[in-house]
């Protein structure tokens, strides 16, 4: 099985993989919490996951990754920083169950984090919650109906998953019982 | 939109600074610190937006760059990391300072201290780029967002120590900007920092004190409880502790099983497997599977059961066979007949008895019926134009013509039937029919049969049938099929056929030709039990005591509602007649049908190839019984379910159970001394068994097995809330209690071993071993009773399953067709193979490579490929390096394409996976 996409910097060459840049940015990390700094050839080099993850987005001219109207930026903005600040390594058990029930709430009604389309929030979550996704159980994966729904869409999602590992949903219900 | 604000929320300022810099119009709204405004969100934040739009905004940054956006303000680079580290560092660090000093009460250095490293990084930032603002020249989103997060710490610029020049001078100007001033007016007056104090203490410490929140949620992973009444928990616990001397006794099957007057006879048949093929997995959950279960249950209810079937053997099906494989139809029948004995003994199948339908009492029977029709003026004679094939000598019936559907145009129909659309066809009908044995194109040649008039015995049927439905169990497809035959009128239907093998006919004119084999087979349930027993007319003339029950899949429907029933009628001898009609819909393989031809699914003499217990197939078949709608067999499913459903959940149950009799009671069931807890379970337990029964009666049979897995969740639960291991340490109240709990949970395990029997009758027993359950327990009643009292003697516990794996399921799925799985490996193949392309040269055609088609060839790249592949295996679990991964994926990819080429196909790569151009 892959590796989980460790913090940082193997994430962002996920992106670089996905948005179809040219390979030749270097990352380093800082201190032991690996916080990715991206040296670029011309001007300061930038620090931080979602920072640099923006900034590869815009290098590839995909905008529409951010979202296009001022909600939806701020809506995207939002979920990345609920990425680096929730999702981030240290989390134990109880706050990833917080995690999972307020997403599975929160996506109820939606098919991406932000409105109507595949934004840069859902491929740094998607990558954020992989390790934490494949660990579920079967029960759970059911229980978090809407992140898994969600999750599986991503993961089909042309070039996004990449090496990671498939994780499998089922299509059948195995509980009759509304959780 | 509106913006909801409490007092003293730290983050309250940034927003509302943020508002007045940006001049966004908001409508304030003063909720509690723990006022709950982000719907979605378990723990309370504030502040929160509220856009006009329906869309929530909870994050105080993203919120104050929305105002900037809106006021035409892009976010940029720099922007973006000071807001992310003020998100990841600074905040952390100013929770902590804050806490320091509010809620522990410390003092100027030791708060400073906790910000200094980031006050430094702040003051480097400036002093580096030599700007006013953090993001250059200009004010923007990111001054405001750190200041309102350090003025509560700072206040004002005079704490900073004079070698932060950069920083005192950028935070004396954010103090005086109007926006920042306003917003601290509002927020801090009049108590200063002490505002923040009440909200501080509601919030969980900051990072630095992991201590847990004092007030933990109710679990929301328990079983969504119905809620219980007194009553039943009383009624739960009262016959609980009956025991099992108020068990009804157990039914002991006579031989052979007869109706009894007063008693619930059951009669149950499940559609007769035609003998010339091999039944694959979706036959077996179609009709014996389903019967088995429902014939288990209700010989553990005490009812009465007779379970009949048996190989359905006449037919041009067999004649086609036995042509194909130079054997006479009798040496077919045998056979075949052999191979499905062994199968249904393999899947644990219990027939009362098997037979089949080639016996003198098939013949008997089957022309007194006819004979009893003939008498009652059932029967019509006509003339039927039917194909004869000139060079084979014979009239072509039914599956000896195949060509294409008169109504669906579907190009492999057979002669009596399509199996596309399913409708019946005369074969006469079918568009370019041909001679299934020379193909040679058939002639219409004119031929006297015999007819049912069924348009004659429409309204007793319409009569029969409205009595059955109202008190029968028929599934919703079995009188949907039903109906629509009968809307579309009954027609005369022939019942003789111009063949050899088969019963003959008993009237002269027509002694060389047989009963058409839909006229036959059902017969087959009557003789097949007058095999089994010479009384066998008390089952099948005997309506007034018998139930009888036909299980089949949709497609045998109208040969039971409609044409066997007629026959009976029709012959008027008081036939027992069906009054549960059981249809499933169909099992699909992987994501496609399973077929024989193209050899893909699981067929039922593979099924023990795999190493795969029995037991397990019928708890996954049964699990996924179409029942209702279609239902495919997956692989991937059969290992999760296997793993999740029965090693994690039911396994675990009760090997705990047993295990913690053994370790901690010396293998006796400890004394119980029930508490409210314990009460209230054996009521949830009785409710799952009463939903169970209902179920099973209802011939609910997947529904039913969810039940037990309820059950034994609910057991495991048990076991993890009272922690019985840990207790037996205690002192004796603790002890007494993991007494309770243990002889509680093998209780449970004791239910759950008789409520599985029909489902896995093996496991059930092994549990029952296990357990020493005694015999008379296997009696199923409404009540969960106390089977296993204080000081029984239990045996060795030992695991009931194992786990699947992955390799083992893959090397399956390969061995088996079915869909190519997406797999994590296809797209490093691929890369691999880009890369391998420039130095491999193509071994094309005539390119010296081997010959096509040479089977010891094959056979030897065969291995080398499994071989490689394991090597990969190897390499890519032991996290050897990429490029050492690549060049043997690259050769694993080279032995692939030889292979194809050695089998005659043309190599083929997997297509890239799309990349966004």
């Amino acid at each position: 099985m892959a590796a989980a996409a460790g913090p940082g910097p193997e994430e962002l060459i996920l992106l670089e993989k996905l948005l179809g840049l040219k390979k030749g940015n270097k990352y380093g990390a800082l201190e032991e919490r690996k916080i990715p700094v991206l040296q670029t050839n011309n001007g300061p080099s930038l620090t931080g996951l979602t920072t640099i993850a923006t900034h590869l987005v815009k290098q590839a001219k995909k905008e529409q990754l951010l979202g296009s109207t001022a909600e939806e930026k701020a809506i995207v903005q939002q979920w990345l920083e609920y990425r680096v600040t929730q999702i981030a390594g240290h989390s134990n058990e109880e706050d990833i169950r917080i995690i999972l029930k307020d997403l599975n709430l929160y996506l109820e009604d939606k098919v991406y984090l932000a409105r109507n389309n595949l934004t840069l929030a859902d491929i740094l979550m998607y990558y954020g919650l992989h390790h934490i996704i494949a660990e579920l159980t079967v029960q759970e994966k059911e229980k978090y109906l809407n992140v898994s729904r969600w999750f599986n869409h991503i993961q089909h999602y042309p070039g996004i998953r990449q090496h990671l590992s498939n994780i499998v949903f089922m299509k059948n219900r195995l509980y009759t019982n509304p959780h | 939109m509106r913006l909801y604000l409490s007092e003293g929320s730290t983050q309250g300022l940034k927003v509302l600074a943020a508002a007045g810099a940006s001049g966004a119009r908001v409508r304030l709204e003063r909720v509690p610190p723990d006022g709950h405004v982000v719907p979605f969100l378990t723990h309370p934040r504030v502040p929160a937006l509220h856009l006009d739009s329906g869309t929530v905004l909870f994050s105080p940054n993203a919120i104050c760059q929305y105002f900037f956006l809106l006021a035409g303000e892009e976010p940029n680079d720099l922007t973006n990391q000071w807001l992310e580290w003020e998100a990841t560092e600074l905040q952390p660090a100013v929770s902590t300072a804050l806490y320091c000093h509010l809620v522990q009460g410390k003092k100027g250095g030791e708060v400073l201290g906790a910000i200094r490293k980031t006050l430094t990084y702040i003051d480097q930032s400036l002093t580096s780029k030599a700007t006013p603002y953090l993001a250059g020249e200009a004010e923007s989103v990111a001054d405001i967002v750190l200041w309102a997060t350090l003025f509560p710490v700072l206040r004002d610029e005079s704490c900073l120590p004079d070698e932060l020049q950069a920083l005192r001078s950028w935070f004396q100007t954010m103090n005086l900007s109007e926006p920042c001033r306003s917003a601290a007016v509002s927020v801090l007056t009049p108590k200063g920092a002490q505002a923040f104090k009440v909200y501080l203490q509601k919030q969980p410490g900051p990072t630095l004190h992991w201590e847990k929140p004092a007030a933990n949620e109710p679990e929301e992973e328990e079983l969504a409880e119905r809620s219980l009444s007194e009553e039943e928990i009383a009624a739960a616990a009262e016959a609980w502790a009956r025991g099992p001397a108020t068990l009804p006794e157990r039914w002991q099957p006579p031989s052979p099983v007869l109706p009894v007057e007063g008693r619930r006879n059951v009669l149950i048949t499940s559609a007769l497997p035609y003998v010339n093929n091999v039944p694959h997995l979706g036959n077996i959950i179609g009709c014996v599977l389903s019967a088995d279960v429902f014939a288990r249950y209700c010989r553990l209810r005490n009812w009465n059961t007779l379970y009949v079937c048996g190989t359905d053997e006449y037919g041009t099906a067999t004649e086609t066979k036995a042509l194909e494989e130079g054997l006479t139809p009798q040496q077919i029948c045998d056979k075949y007949n052999a191979i499905h004995v062994q199968i249904y003994r393999w899947f644990d199948i219990s027939f009362d008895y098997f037979g089949r339908t080639t016996t003198t009492h098939q013949t008997t029977i089957a022309q007194d019926i006819f004979q009893r029709l003939l008498a009652c003026n059932m029967l019509l004679t006509d003339t039927v134009d039917q194909l004869r094939c000139e060079r084979c000598q014979r009239f072509l019936a039914d599956r000896f013509v195949e060509g294409t559907c008169p109504f669906c145009n579907y190009e492999e129909a057979r002669g009596d039937q399509c199996d596309k659309c399913g409708k019946l066809i005369n074969a006469v009908e079918l568009k370019k029919p041909q001679c299934k044995v020379c193909k040679d194109s058939p002639v219409v040649k004119s031929s006297q049969h015999l007819f049912l008039n069924l348009p004659q015995l429409e309204e007793r049927l319409e009569k029969w049938l409205e009595q059955s439905w109202a008190t029968g169990n028929w599934t919703a497809n079995s009188r949907f099929i039903t109906r629509s035959w009968i809307r579309d009128g009954l027609k005369p239907r022939c019942i003789t056929r111009d063949l050899k093998w088969g019963t003959p006919v008993p009237l002269d004119g027509f002694r060389d030709k047989v009963f058409y084999v839909w006229f036959d087979a059902p017969i087959g349930y009557l003789s097949i039990t007058a095999n089994y027993t010479d009384q066998w007319e008390r089952w099948w003339k005997n309506p007034q005591q018998v139930q009888l029950y036909n299980f089949m899949a949709k497609d045998n429907v109208p040969f039971h509602s409609v044409i066997f029933p007629c026959t009976l009628l029709g012959a008027e001898d008081n036939y027992t007649l069906v009054n549960h009609l059981v249809a499933t819909e169909y099992l699909n393989y992987e994501d496609g049908k399973f077929s024989k031809s193209r050899g893909v699914g699981v067929f039922g003499d593979m099924a023990q190839d795999t190493g795969i217990p029995a037991d397990i197939w019928r708890f996954y078949l049964l699990f996924l019984r179409p029942e209702g709608q279609d239902s495919a067999f997956s692989w991937t499913d059969l290992m999760l379910k296997n793993n999740s459903e029965l090693l994690n959940n039911l396994g675990n149950f009760v090997n705990r159970a047993g295990m913690f009799v053994c370790k901690f009671f010396g293998g006796r069931v400890p004394p119980m001394e029930l508490g409210a807890d314990d009460k209230r379970l054996l009521a949830h337990v009785t409710l799952e068994l009463r939903q169970y029964n209902q179920l099973l009666e209802k011939i609910r049979i997947r529904d039913a097995l969810r039940c037990i897995l309820s059950i034994s969740r609910y057991g495991n639960q048990y076991i993890q809330v009272n922690e019985p291991w840990k207790r037996i340490k205690g002192h004796d109240a603790d002890r007494t209690r993991a007494g309770t709990v243990t002889g509680v949970a093998v209780n449970i395990a004791a239910l759950i071993s008789v409520m599985l029997q029909p489902y896995m009758p093996g496991i059930s027993a092994t549990i029952q071993r296990q357990l020493c359950v005694p015999q008379a327990c296997n009696v199923l009643t409404d009540t969960f009773l106390c089977l296993l009292p204080p000081g029984h003697q239990i045996g060795t516990v030992t695991p009931l399953f194992q786990k699947l794996e992955n390799e083992q399921i893959e090397a399956l799925r390969k061995q088996f067709g079915g869909g190519q799985p997406e797999d994590s490996t296809l797209e490093l193949q691929v890369q691999a193979a880009r890369v391998a392309s420039a130095d491999v040269t193509p071994p094309g055609p005539g390119g010296g490579a081997v010959l096509a088609g040479d089977p010891q060839k094959v056979k030897e790249l065969a291995e080398e490929v499994s071989k490689q592949a394991d090597h990969v295996r190897q390499l890519k679990a032991s996290k050897a390096e990429k490029g050492q991964i690549d060049g043997e994926v690259a050769k694993l990819l080279e032995l692939k394409k030889q292979l194809a080429l050695a089998e005659g196909k043309t190599p083929e790569l997997p297509a890239p996976k799309g990349k966004r151009k």
